[in-house]
């Protein structure tokens, strides 16, 4: 009983070290990386005896300090509580979200075996998106103790675009539950480790042969519902293209224009933090999680016949490793896309979530539905 | 293993402080919602006697509930809106042009 | 003492003491962040209840959307004035709400000792239970809702609408 305990502890800790430590990285690279793009320098100015780290001493170091000793000022008519409450809530839902993605398959101590995964619940995803709809109330809250009309007129689009994009991103997932034919996420997971070969039936010889080969990786299956999703989450997460709550040329700063010093450390944080639990969620849906391909758990299976023998903690390593890989992709991607595209107006980005998003995920859910039962 | 009377006296003393706050309060969407707390304790009834019971009744009732809530919370804030326009008031006492 | 008995308490107290919250504080945005939490607690009991499909719904529907709507037109309509407290009428409130609250709790308690639960399988109150339930027995419910959610959309638009 304790031990399970203990166990549950060290992986939630785990969990939350790797994505503090991969939001304050996200913010070096963010700088470096737009630096880069922008044929500019970035940030150099802080060193430790000379050595800059390449702007990383900067961010981890010395921005963090510079944050947390600066002044924690209320605006005068807001609300003091509310005003404390919004960061926290911002915060808190962007670090809970990580406690249902698996991180690795099982890992098998003597006679223990533990799931890599905090908390196994059989409603899976739709504990994130229950989260994740509780992630618009540090927004709006956060605007309105700040008593500024900047700040409320940046949390209204904010909150109106998170809830239309909410419901892009739920529906864009329908695809893959119905094609694992499960809520949990370490099941659709595992069920990315099977070749498409095994999901066709007999008849389809041809494409048994040329697709089949592949593993059953959600992009290869859903490729339409992994763009939607991208979307979706990136609209979430309110980054550019979709970042008119934030808008730093309208609206100075949108809804944390009010706060400094370690409220601000935490929107800033809450948000990086955001990018990695989108990137984490899409690596499971789409990209196999922590799967290698043709990797089972005693070793690599080539489809073309040959097997190669590994032990079992140098496959848990590999999966744990190709799990992290894949999220710093997609973060790095979504930092990438930050800089390279302009961003919405307003009345487009309420058009692409209920016109064009909306539509297309039941699309999807149609035609998935068809080809799953023609499959049968 | 709580007793279910546990559940049953919560959700009454859910109910009855929802009740206060209808006949007490005189702002619109406080009224709306205690209604909706009142709505909850009755959701938290049909999931404890599910349980005991162990059928799955309760829990779908709760969904219809649940729906049913929605669209009367939208279309009670819809009315809160429009009767605000005309009246510049949220106070229920205010709203009395049909007593004679 | 079980945990799952004081871990009940706990939340029950919550639960009360934010229900409270909710009718008597006298900022109403402070009121419909209370019973964000009321709502969020009364999940934890559905979870606890062994209905965590419609635990999560409660927490994606109610405190996710709903609430946010309440915020939405609490921000929108902006009440300044304060509403006027008359302590007789609170009293009065109070009193018939008690009296309502001990009439049920006095019903609703039997006062031989509880049977046991009916042990439940492992798949009770997961979504396949509630989706099978949801969409054999009570596919015509679901059908009449889905109509009622729509015609609550048009009429929550064109109530709203302002006159042009």
């Amino acid at each position: 009983m304790i031990v399970d305990i203990g166990i549950v502890a060290v992986k939630a800790f785990l969990v939350l070290f790797m994505v503090l430590n991969l939001a304050g990285i996200l913010g070096w690279i963010e700088r470096k990386g737009s630096a880069l793009i922008q044929d500019r320098i970035g940030a150099n100015r802080a060193s430790v005896f000379g050595f800059a780290g390449m702007g990383l001493i900067n961010t981890l170091i010395a921005d963090p300090l510079k944050f947390l000793t600066k002044e924690d000022f209320v605006p005068p008519e807001g609300d003091k509580f509310l005003h404390t409450l919004a960061p926290c809530m911002t915060l808190f839902t962007a670090l809970v979200t990580f406690a249902v993605i698996p991180f690795g398959d099982v890992l098998v101590l003597g006679e223990r075996v533990i799931n890599l995964q905090v908390a196994n619940l059989n409603i899976g995803i739709l504990y994130v998106f229950a989260i994740g709809s509780l992630g618009v109330y540090g927004i709006v809250i956060g605007a309105w103790a700040s008593n500024n009309k900047f700040s409320l007129m940046g949390a209204v689009r904010g909150s109106a675009q998170m809830i239309s994009y909410e419901v892009a991103m739920g529906l864009s997932v329908i695809g893959i539950l119905m094609v694992f034919g499960t809520l949990e996420l370490q099941e659709i997971a595992r069920g990315q480790g099977t070749l498409i070969r095994d999901m066709l039936p007999e008849s389809a010889g041809f494409l048994r042969s040329t697709v089949g080969r592949l593993p059953a990786w959600g992009i290869f299956l859903q490729p339409l519902a992994f763009l939607l999703f991208f979307t979706a989450a990136v609209a979430e997460t309110k980054r550019i293209p979709f970042d008119l709550p934030e808008a730093e040329s309208e609206l100075v700063a949108g809804y944390h224009v009010e706060y400094s010093g370690g409220k601000f450390l935490m929107f800033f944080a809450g948000e990086f933090a955001e990018i990695v639990t989108a990137a984490g969620l899409m690596t499971t849906l789409f990209f196999g999680g922590w799967q290698v391909p043709y990797l089972m758990r005693d070793g690599f299976h080539f489809p073309w016949g040959e097997a190669v023998v590994l032990p079992h903690l140098a496959v848990t390593a590999l999966q744990v490793g190709a799990f992290t890989l894949k999220v710093i992709f997609f973060c790095w991607l979504q930092i990438l896309l930050r800089w390279s595209v302009p961003r919405f107006r307003y009345d487009q980005v309420m058009r692409l979530g209920w016109k064009m998003l909306l539509p297309l995920a039941l699309l999807n859910v149609i035609v998935t539905a068809i080809v799953i039962i023609a499959l049968q | 293993m709580v007793p279910l009377d546990y559940y049953l006296i919560l959700s009454a003393v859910i109910f009855a402080i929802g009740v206060i706050g209808v006949l007490v309060r005189r702002n619109l969407i406080v009224v709306l919602m205690s209604i909706e707390l009142m709505l909850n304790a009755v959701n938290l009834t049909f999931i404890a006697f599910s349980r005991y019971l162990a059928s799955m009744q309760g829990q779908v009732v709760v969904v219809f509930v649940m729906a049913v809530a929605a669209a009367e919370a939208v279309i009670g804030l819809a009315i809160v809106i429009s009767v605000f326009r005309h009246r510049r008031t949220l106070d229920p006492q205010e709203m009395q042009l049909l007593k004679w | 003492m079980d945990a799952s008995v004081i871990l009940f308490y706990v939340i029950s107290v919550l639960l009360v003491l934010s229900s409270l919250m909710v009718v008597f504080l006298r900022n109403v945005v402070h009121c419909a962040l209370a019973l964000v939490v009321a709502l969020f607690l009364i999940a934890i009991l559905f979870v606890m209840l062994h209905a965590p499909m419609v635990g999560v719904l409660q927490v994606l529907v109610y405190a996710g959307a709903i609430m946010v709507l309440f915020l939405f037109v609490i921000m929108f309509l902006n009440p300044t004035a304060s509403e006027p407290r008359r302590k007789l009428w609170w009293g009065f409130g109070s009193a018939a709400a008690l009296l309502l609250a001990a009439s049920l709790a006095a019903l609703l308690s039997n006062g031989e000792a509880p049977a046991d639960p009916v042990t439940a399988t492992e798949t009770f109150g997961s979504p396949e239970t509630l989706a099978k339930s949801l969409f054999t027995d009570f596919v015509l419910p679901f059908e009449i809702t889905s109509v009622l959610l729509l015609v609550a959309i048009i009429g929550a638009v064109v109530l709203a609408k302002r006159e042009p």
